[in-house]
């Protein structure tokens, strides 16, 4: 049985439509940009009831980037909406010079991000964006687990000073984090353990959640943390937790290079040296297929988890 | 608006010039062709056409915005923002060298007062200033934003996107120029990859556009007012501002080998010799 259980299942992106809307009428500086696809990041009803803050940049997702910086200068608070691959790869330079070095407070939101977009396949399943964005100087780097977590995280971003970068997902997914406190780099602990420390993000979270399941019956004691602000990384809860399990596992559909397992990698090397098992992809591109058949072509599935932490638990010293 | 008081404006331009010269000779390194080629401009802008202040706030409401995409030429800002009162003069001196707030291009990381967006990386510029014109009339500000483009810098595919989007919008608080100066690092723009009929272009994108002489204060000053005259009628404004790159300085003049070339101490000499003013930095 898992410890925690689905209350409904929805998609991430429909949090951060639900997050944006709620923001509008919050705060009167809030805007949301987009590059012609409102519909699929679901911000039509920001667009519907705040349509002199809603501006659609067609596609165009440089100008996009530009616009969105440009009106911070006079107070504005931006939020542009595309895929996570024309939000990041597309427009690196754009983000980078106008957006991050010039600190401005732009909110780049991504959408269909990773493997879970799905039938669509390798062109729009971007799997680099995490690493492209957390290399940037300045910028926040958030990857909620599931619809609550991403509508928080949205709102959270409206009183956030400093560009940052929300990732989310196409699927419809269990929803099991309603209620639960989010803070920006506040990492949560979902589960106690003792055995071994598991770290996810974005959708990995549900799949960490059944793996921690799968190894309670064998006897394992998991304590699962999700770390959905790879940056800042809260790099005490990292420690803290390892400290007394020994060792740990990351989880993210996103390239092993990059991602949520690097900063981890990095952050124990230096600071504590554990063994550490990372379930990622492997260095490759997707392909077109059903989300959750693609998860475990690429190793991805609550499987793939326990496998991992059976072999880390092996490396374990004593 | 005031009459120009053009022998003080002309004095202006001459310092900045030597200003200029002064800076990339002082590091060896920077853009002076650019630069010299746009001083009118800017000395029209910041000495006659804008209200802004040297005070510098970020957000800039109720003042006009300016915004330069070709942050190469990022030598006659610095003089010219220093010469406005934004920050002591003497500070030109640390232009590219470490721990310097002039940065080799434009920035706001070292918090420099006039400078509200990092520019450098090509083709960014014009994007950010609908944004923030788009900013402006929604705090119902009815001040202007200008916006300073390259024409090589018309190559870059995001100068179109904004192009369509700003005549789209309607977003005709708006005055964008092109230094037109017919040059590139790499050899006249005809040759290195032509914008045929560049005014046309503006045109059919939407755009009120008009021409004038960028090296020629009164034509300047008057096409600015001009400008300002054609906003605000539901269109963007584009100058096509011709230039002659490297004005001022006869051997630098009309060459892209002046692009990003410093002079050394004898080539110092004979520029300062022809832009004769006392208040050195």
């Amino acid at each position: 049985m898992t410890k925690f259980t689905a209350t409904d299942k929805k998609d991430t992106r429909s949090g951060f439509g639900a997050g944006l809307h709620e923001l509008g009428k919050q705060n009167p500086n809030v805007v949301a940009l987009c590059a012609d696809l409102t519909g699929s990041l679901k911000m039509d009803a920001f667009k519907k009831d705040f349509p002199e803050r809603f501006f659609q940049t067609g596609i165009a997702e440089a100008n996009m980037i530009g616009l969105a910086a440009g009106m911070t200068i006079g107070g504005k608070i931006p939020f542009t909406g595309t895929f996570a691959n024309f939000s990041t790869g597309r427009v690196y330079d754009q983000i980078r010079q106008s957006v991050a070095y010039s600190g401005k407070n732009v909110k780049i939101c991504a959408s269909h991000a990773g493997l879970t977009l799905g039938e669509d396949g390798a062109t729009h399943q971007i799997l680099e964006d995490v690493g492209m964005m957390k290399m940037l100087p300045e910028m926040t780097v958030i990857v909620p687990c599931d619809y609550a977590q991403t509508k928080a995280a949205t709102i959270a971003l409206g009183s956030h000073v400093g560009p940052a970068y929300l990732r989310f997902g196409r699927p419809v997914w269990p929803v099991f984090t309603e209620g639960r406190p989010f803070t920006i780099g506040k990492a949560d602990t979902m589960i106690e353990g003792k055995d071994v420390t598991i770290f996810a993000n974005g959708h990995m979270v549900w799949q960490a959640i059944e793996a921690e399941a799968k190894l309670a019956e064998k006897g394992i004691s998991v304590e699962l943390i999700n770390l959905h602000t790879i940056k800042p990384l809260d790099v005490d809860a990292i420690l803290n937790s390892v400290k007394k399990t020994g060792c740990a596992v990351t989880c993210e559909e996103h390239q092993i290079n990059g991602g949520l397992g690097d900063s981890v990698a990095q952050v124990l090397s230096r600071f504590q040296p554990a063994p550490l098992e990372m379930v990622a992809v492997n260095d490759s591109f997707g392909e077109s297929g059903k989300p959750t058949d693609l998860l475990k072509k690429y190793g991805l599935s609550p499987d793939n988890i326990v496998a991992a932490v059976e072999k880390v638990m092996k490396r374990k010293k004593g | 608006m005031a009459q120009p008081d053009f022998d003080k404006l002309k004095k202006l331009a001459t310092q900045i010039r030597r200003d200029i010269v002064r800076m990339v000779h002082g590091c060896q390194s920077g853009h002076p062709g650019g630069s010299l080629g746009c001083t009118e401009y800017f000395v029209a802008l910041y000495f006659h056409i804008m209200k802004h202040d040297p005070k510098f706030n970020m957000d800039g409401k109720g003042e006009d915005l300016f915004f330069v995409s070709n942050g190469h030429i990022s030598p006659v800002w610095y003089s010219t923002l220093a010469r406005a009162g934004y920050f002591d003069v003497k500070e030109l001196a640390t232009f590219r060298f470490l721990n310097s707030r002039l940065q080799g291009h434009p920035a706001t990381h070292e918090k420099l007062p006039g400078i509200r967006i990092a520019s450098g990386s090509l083709g960014q510029g014009l994007s950010v200033a609908a944004g923030a014109a788009q900013a402006k009339k929604l705090n119902g500000d009815d001040r202007f934003v200008f916006c300073l483009m390259g024409d090589g810098e018309q190559q870059e595919g995001q100068v179109w996107e904004a192009a369509m989007y700003a005549a789209h919008n309607k977003i005709d608080n708006l005055i964008a120029t092109i230094d037109y100066n017919g040059q590139q690092i790499d050899g006249p723009v005809k040759e290195v990859l032509d914008l045929k009929d560049l005014k046309a272009k503006w045109v059919a994108f939407g755009w009120e556009v008009q021409e004038f002489n960028g090296n020629d204060l009164k034509e300047v000053i008057n096409g600015l007012d001009h400008a300002k005259a054609l906003a605000k009628k539901g269109k963007p404004v584009m100058n096509l501002m011709k230039t002659d790159m490297g004005s001022g300085v006869d051997y630098m003049m009309g060459s892209h080998k002046w692009h990003g070339v410093a002079p050394n101490d004898d080539e110092l000499s004979r520029a300062l010799a022809q832009l004769e003013c006392s208040e050195d930095y």
